[in-house]
């Protein structure tokens, strides 16, 4: 098969990953968008280690090691992610990422860095205004 | 125990004393009162035997140098001569009265701890002044001496009176400082050393190079210290501190301390003839001006802050012609009568629940409701007015004597002019004393209409001082004969021309102003007057303070009150406007110096803020506006920022990829 396959597919996969990262709302989507992108990393990476091993200068296979290891973190990750998106959504009652703008800066509070629940009302006007 | 280490205790325990009662004043009230009694009493019986050690032999010299201080060595020096012994008595018996008399005075005080730390602390310091040897250490207590009058007049700060009086009060004295160091050093640089007996030893050896500089640089801090004339102006507004206070530093100490000095270096001064000149000139005008505007006070304790002014202008006086006998007898004399003088009028305030004789005028019978008072400040009056037998009388004659000595050419090197200038104007200035002196005395005690407050019995304490301070100025001329060994044996006895003229014009002063009040008591009671602060359970310091405070709102003034009933206005005339402002000094000092400092002030103000301001807040405004725009950046929407770090990703890879094959 020639590389041009899988690496076209993976960049496919990574673009619709970006594109879910960048314009998806829901918190949960967002988060398997990320994973869409690190599949297709690690597409091209078994790729291109079979490519390289068809021309005998890696012998040691480290893209699929580094492979493995990408699926490791990406477990661990999504396992934290998952946990932060659900404790979000049972103290808001939502995973909208579009609501969840508590670190914005906002005209009048240079001096102090509280985030009370006097943040929440001027947080409803930055969403309707964005 | 030596004598030597007797005269450190001396300074030591009153200082130690002050040092405990600050520290146990808020942890432990009850020992406050011996802690402030007790030092104080010790000090005195241990100059009692100093003194009596020194017996007015030759002078007790003690020396240690702790580290060597470079070109003129400061040393722990101890000098004590007959003056030191005697002055070093005055102050403590002065400063043992004003402790007791203050534990009834300010009894309910909530400040009395601190209080009477700083008159212990004020204590130590007139004597480490009296008995240094050496200048440098007399500094040292002259300076703690213009620090606690500072915190002691301001006492009653919650009146604005207090508070401008005890800022005006160590400003003025500040300003004499300045060209007193000044001088110090001067004369250190000439005689190479600051031991007192060493500059003796230089100056009688001629070593001094420029003698009239030296001295007046050193009058100027003498005039701030004892209150001359020019910068006698904080002294009477001084009297809004507490009654004993200036009983102990307003009459019978500090103020003495610079009569005490220049007494001390008295051939200093002598070097130069217009030295001298200057000092007779400035005592001639403290005196007369003194008491001219004492006759026209209305505050009884400014009248005796005027009348304390006149007198050390008779120490100055024989001073300046070269008498320091006569100075320190006069000041021995005066500390005490003025002492009992101001602590009886504390009495009276008390009593009266006022402090403006005009009110006091106005009240029948108020020395039967303090007959302590009442007896020791007639004793006290006569002593000030210099009426024979009483302590005053000697004193003053010994000052006329030495004038009239110096007058007629017998003095030595003294000129003559210095001789007449205080001859002349110290007779005309005891016929004064002796009107103000009779004045204040007919309005406070002999006054008609209604009948005085009653406030009960005077506490014991403040009436047994009274007693005791009276001694002296009932016996002290005995001491005429005996007093000479002490000082520089200058025969102290009064002669016969200047005791019947000076006994003469005190009894035409006093007459004349018994007539003119004669003359104008009737009106008192169409004019009524007086403002009575009537708390007749509060302690003496309570009434005193309202009653300062109450006295400009009361009759438009500080000092003075509209009385036609008063007899000082029908004998001044039409000076009394200006006698009772002080000769418009104050106006004069507002003029030439607060209004341009003011003037500097508000133009420093302008630059500070208008001109450096804008620099600074110009350097801050370019970050300031950067950050403003990164901020809005800000979203909180974190897709933004994944976008924006995914479009500058983009923006490099570009760059790099454009920079790699332009390169190739």
């Amino acid at each position: 098969m020639h590389l041009a396959y899988p690496a076209v597919l993976s960049a496919l996969l990574f673009c619709t990953g970006l594109y879910g990262v960048l314009a998806r709302r829901n918190a949960i989507l967002v988060l398997m968008s990320v994973e869409l992108m690190l599949n297709a990393v690690n597409l091209n990476l078994v790729a291109f280690d079979v490519w390289l091993d068809k021309t005998a200068r890696d012998a040691l296979h480290s893209g699929q090691a580094l492979t493995l290891f990408t699926i490791a973190i990406a477990a661990a990750e999504i396992g934290i992610g998952l946990a932060i998106v659900l404790a979000v959504h049972r103290n808001r009652g939502t995973a909208d990422i579009d609501r969840l703008r508590d670190t914005a800066e906002r005209p009048g509070d240079d001096d102090t860095d509280d985030s009370g629940p006097a943040r929440n009302e001027p947080a409803e006007k930055a969403e309707a205004t964005a | 125990m030596t004598t030597t280490t007797l005269a450190v205790l001396v300074p030591l325990l009153p200082f130690l004393g002050a040092l405990a009662t600050l520290l146990l004043g808020r942890t432990a009230p009850g020992f406050v009162r011996p802690l402030a009694v007790l030092p104080s009493l010790a000090a005195l019986a241990l100059a009692v035997t100093v003194a009596a050690r020194q017996g007015g032999g030759g002078p007790v010299d003690a020396v240690t140098e702790l580290t060597p201080t470079g070109s003129v060595p400061v040393e722990l020096a101890l000098h004590i001569d007959g003056f030191a012994a005697l002055t070093a008595v005055l102050v403590g018996l002065v400063a043992t009265c004003v402790q007791i008399y203050s534990t009834g005075y300010l009894r309910h005080d909530p400040r009395y701890p601190s209080y009477a730390a700083l008159v212990s602390l004020f204590t130590s310091a007139m004597l480490l002044v009296v008995y240094s040897g050496d200048l440098m250490v007399l500094l040292v207590g002259w300076e703690i001496m213009g620090i606690c009058s500072y915190f002691l007049v301001g006492h009653y700060w919650e009146t604005p009176e207090a508070r401008a009086a005890s800022i005006k009060a160590f400003l003025v004295t500040k300003l004499g400082d300045v060209p007193f160091l000044i001088g110090l050093f001067a004369l250190a640089t000439d005689t190479g050393s600051f031991r007192i007996t060493k500059i003796l030893g230089a100056v009688a050896s001629g070593g001094l190079d420029h003698p009239t500089l030296i001295a007046l640089l050193l009058l100027a801090g003498v005039a701030g210290k004892s209150a001359q004339f020019p910068l006698h102006t904080w002294l009477p507004d001084a009297m809004a501190g507490p009654t004993p206070v200036s009983a102990l530093i307003h009459a019978a100490t500090m103020v003495a301390a610079g009569v005490y000095f220049v007494a001390r270096l008295l051939p200093v001064f002598a070097a130069s003839a217009a030295a001298l000149v200057v000092l007779a000139a400035m005592a001639a005008l403290t005196m007369v001006g003194s008491a001219l505007a004492a006759l026209a006070q209305d505050d009884i304790k400014r009248v005796l802050a005027y009348s304390t002014i006149g007198q050390l202008g008779y120490m100055t006086g024989a001073l300046a012609v070269g008498d320091r006998g006569a100075a320190v007898f006069h000041l021995l004399a005066h500390g005490a009568f003025k002492a009992l003088l101001f602590l009886a009028a504390g009495v009276v305030i008390h009593a009266a629940g006022t402090n403006s004789l005009a009110a006091m005028s106005r009240m029948k019978d108020l020395r039967a409701r303090v007959p302590d008072a009442y007896w020791t400040m007639s004793v006290a009056l006569l002593a000030l007015a210099a009426i024979p037998p009483f302590s005053g009388f000697f004193s003053k004659e010994a000052v006329l004597g030495a004038a009239e000595h110096a007058a007629t050419g017998h003095a030595g090197h003294v000129p003559g002019a210095a001789g007449w200038i205080v001859l002349v104007s110290g007779l005309v200035t005891a016929l004064l004393t002796a009107a103000y002196a009779m004045r204040l005395w007919l309005l406070a005690f002999r006054g008609h209409g209604a009948e005085a407050p009653d406030h009960g019995r005077q506490p014991v304490a403040m009436n047994s001082v009274l007693w005791v301070l009276a001694v002296p100025s009932l016996a002290y001329g005995l001491t005429t004969g005996v007093l000479p060994d002490w000082f520089d044996s200058r025969d102290l006895t009064p002669t016969l021309t200047t005791a019947v003229l000076g006994t003469g014009v005190a009894l035409v002063g006093g007459i004349v102003t018994y007539g003119a009040w004669r003359h104008t008591t009737a009106m008192s009671g169409r004019f009524p007057l007086g403002a009575v602060a009537a708390h007749p359970d509060a302690d003496g310091g309570l009434v005193e303070a309202e009653a300062i405070a109450s006295h400009e709102s009361a009759y438009g003034n500080v000092a003075s009150a509209p009385d036609p009933a008063d007899p000082g206005r029908l004998l001044l005339g039409p000076l009394h406007r200006h006698a009772a402002v002080g000769f418009h000094l104050d106006a004069l000092y507002t003029a030439l110096f607060v209004r341009p400092v003011r003037g500097a002030a508000t133009v420093v103000r302008f630059l500070d803020r208008e001109v450096v301001d804008t620099y600074v807040r110009g350097a801050g405004a370019l970050p300031r506006w950067l950050g403003t725009a990164v901020r809005r950046t800000q979203t909180g929407n974190v897709q933004t920022y994944v976008s924006a770090l995914l479009a500058g990703t983009v923006v490099l890879v570009v760059a790099v990829l454009l920079v790699a094959t332009a390169g190739a």
